[in-house]
């Protein structure tokens, strides 16, 4: 590969290239500065450190397993590595953010956290993280996702969050992002926002993606185990909003060794008018405090993605992700409905891991594009398949 | 002068007006302006919808989705307001979030309102710093006038760097809260409020996000140069004609 290379981390303005910025109302910036001022001199702290890392191994379960899938590799001729955030607790790898986040939170004195979710995943990861503290929590979710997700429902609320429905605009993601926004507009003080992806105002994307980059940290030191190198031919990972592609790229963005390959959701066709495909789809923009690509109509109004994974389905990507597309450092491929679910199904009966629908249009690749056969492919596998179960029956009528 | 400046300078204290373009009905925005003219208002802010309002509380919100199933559009307002300088003469802000301004292009934006005759605009999600660097140069080329909002938890060095980017006023925001959120103000505002008042600032400051009746009003215009109300003045023409606009007023000047 013989790409030009600069960094393609977050400079110290907050951009990633053109795209990341803080475009927020006044009444957020007292918040989000104090966020700015102080991460990156919590998250080098000692002490911060020593908690994470320790509540990433006994509490997560951390670090994951890197798996040699072996009938998978023989399948496409290639070598296929599957990175298992799927065994986090809780099923997926949002913990890894929470738990970061949930510490920041304590550091900087608040008592009270709001988070945004739109399939319950990252909401049932942040009732988790303030469980485990004793810390008030208040979820906000979409009308429309509640009745659709009623499992993550329960088990945020069994947590002991409060789950509140987001009436406004769309009723889903989007909208939630917005509620608790407005929650944290009226909120200033006592309340700490945890973002469940690398969207929203610098430094959430920073932050977030720091918080995840435990995933190739890991990859690192586990292929050079099993392989005697530390880095991989390609890693391939899902992107909705983008955190757990961001946390399975974060090691290698700056080595062009690596080939860096971005899933997204097509839907049911990327031009179907029903389709999640962000960087395929979307104009340069703002969507939550950031500068982003992000799905909207000519006049500038933000519309609504379909996917059938509730996960992938938000109008905008994190602008590190922006930047990769636009840079052409990372390779973008949109999966539909139908493909992802056909990979899920192959992946479940080949290795015996039912995967999130989400991650399923990661597998998918396999199907659009050869890889050799001595090189090393990680497969994020962001998230298990339990909580689309419904889903994948009514897809496969089981 | 721009009409803002002009307005400022007039030995009275304000009232400004905020409307959603495009609400109750598409074709609204023309005679809500007029009748608000007719009633004694002194400056009107034209709400540009947009569809993920994050500054703004339900009724704005509700306000900004219906105007887009309505129909409006960035250059269906303009459309609207091409004549409106043939009747009104008091100073005409747009307000709006700034991905519909982006899309439009931020210049071709601004030369449109200056060919119209807006004065300024009020870009909640348009950071002062950003503003700074990237699009000053552009607004004052077209003779617009960018207000920023300021809050109670806006510290003194940064109102003062606000202050010194403002070319007409200072959007004083009540308290820390979306808009129409409060019903009355209490120690914490007029803590606010006399804060803000002895610093002495060059920009005069017009009060917001609160204001509902003529208690509110005549509380945030004690120090402050003007108020302005938003959400109130919503939730009254969503169940009210236009021809009773003036009704509304009257009462908030009683």
């Amino acid at each position: 590969m013989n790409k030009v290379m600069g960094t393609y981390h977050v400079n110290e303005k907050g951009y990633y290239g053109e795209f990341g910025g803080a475009y927020i109302p006044e009444m957020l910036y007292p918040n989000v500065e104090e966020l700015r001022q102080n991460y990156l001199k919590v998250m080098a702290e000692p002490s911060f450190q020593e908690e994470f890392h320790q509540l990433l191994r006994d509490y997560v379960g951390r670090p994951t397993p890197l798996y040699y899938a072996e009938r998978l590799s023989k399948k496409y001729h290639t070598k296929i590595y599957l990175k298992r955030e799927d065994l986090c607790h809780t099923g997926a790898h949002k913990v890894n953010n929470t738990i970061g986040q949930i510490l920041m939170a304590k550091r900087l004195g608040k008592n009270r956290i709001i988070a945004e979710t739109g399939a319950g995943q990252h909401g049932v990861a942040t009732a988790t993280v303030c469980a485990l503290m004793g810390i008030q929590c208040v979820v906000y979710m979409g009308e429309i996702d509640i009745k659709r997700q009623a499992p993550n429902v329960a088990r945020m609320k069994m947590l002991g969050a409060e789950v509140v429905p987001a009436t406004s605009g769309s009723k889903t993601l989007k909208d939630a992002t917005n509620e608790a926004i407005r929650d944290w507009i009226n909120n200033p003080v006592d309340t700490h926002y945890i973002i469940g992806s690398v969207v929203g105002p610098h430094p959430y994307p920073d932050m977030v993606a720091r918080f995840q980059s435990v995933i190739s940290e890991e990859i690192k030191k586990q292929l050079h185990e099993k392989e005697g190198r530390e880095n991989p031919d390609h890693v391939i990972a899902c992107v909705g909003g983008g955190s757990n592609a961001a946390g399975a790229y974060y090691h290698f963005l700056d080595n062009a060794d690596v080939n860096i390959i971005a899933v997204e959701a097509a839907g049911k066709g990327v031009h179907s008018g029903e389709s999640a495909a962000t960087s395929a789809l979307g104009k340069d923009g703002i969507i939550h405090g950031s500068r982003t690509l992000l799905m909207q109509t000519n006049d500038g109004q933000i519309t609504e993605p379909y996917s059938i994974s509730a996960g992938l389905d938000y109008p905008g990507v994190g602008p590190m992700h922006a930047h990769l597309y636009k840079s052409g450092r990372a390779e973008f491929i949109s999966i539909t409905d139908d493909e992802a679910m056909t990979s899920g199904l192959g992946l479940s009966q080949l290795e015996g891991i039912i995967p999130a629908i989400e991650t399923s249009h990661a597998f998918a690749v396999f199907d659009h594009r050869t890889f050799k056969e001595d090189e090393i492919v990680v497969v994020n596998l962001s998230g298990r398949g339990d909580k689309d179960l419904n889903t994948y029956i009514d897809y496969f009528k089981l | 002068m721009n009409r803002i400046n002009k307005k400022l300078q007039e030995d009275k204290k304000l009232l400004s007006i905020y409307f959603t373009a495009g609400y109750p009905n598409l074709e609204d925005t023309v005679p809500i302006i007029e009748s608000l003219q007719d009633s004694g208002v002194d400056m009107i802010e034209i709400g540009l919808p947009f569809s993920d309002p994050l500054a703004d509380g339900p009724t704005i919100q509700e306000s900004s989705t219906h105007a887009l199933k309505n129909g409006m559009t960035t250059e269906k307002l303009f459309d609207q307001l091409k004549n409106i300088r043939n009747t009104i003469d008091i100073p005409l802000i747009i307000m709006g979030y700034f991905n519909p301004m982006m899309q439009y292009g931020v210049e071709a934006f601004c030369k449109r309102c200056q060919e119209i005759g807006i004065d300024g605009l009020i870009i909640p999600d348009l950071p002062v710093d950003v503003y700074h660097e990237e699009y000053q140069d552009t607004f004052e080329k077209y003779g617009l006038i960018n207000v920023f909002l300021i809050t109670p938890q806006t510290s003194d060095e940064r109102i003062r760097f606000i202050d010194s980017v403002s070319g007409g006023f200072i959007y004083m925001v009540s308290s820390a809260s979306t808009t129409g959120a409060q019903s009355s103000f209490g120690n914490t505002q007029e803590d606010y409020f006399n804060r803000i008042d002895a610093m002495n600032l060059n920009a005069p400051q017009i009060v917001g996000f609160g204001i509902s009746n003529s208690e509110t009003f005549n509380q945030a215009i004690q120090k402050a140069k003007g108020a302005i109300i938003g959400s109130a003045f919503i939730k009254y023409i969503s169940s009210n004609p236009v021809e009773n606009i003036p009704q509304f007023v009257e009462k908030i000047r009683a």
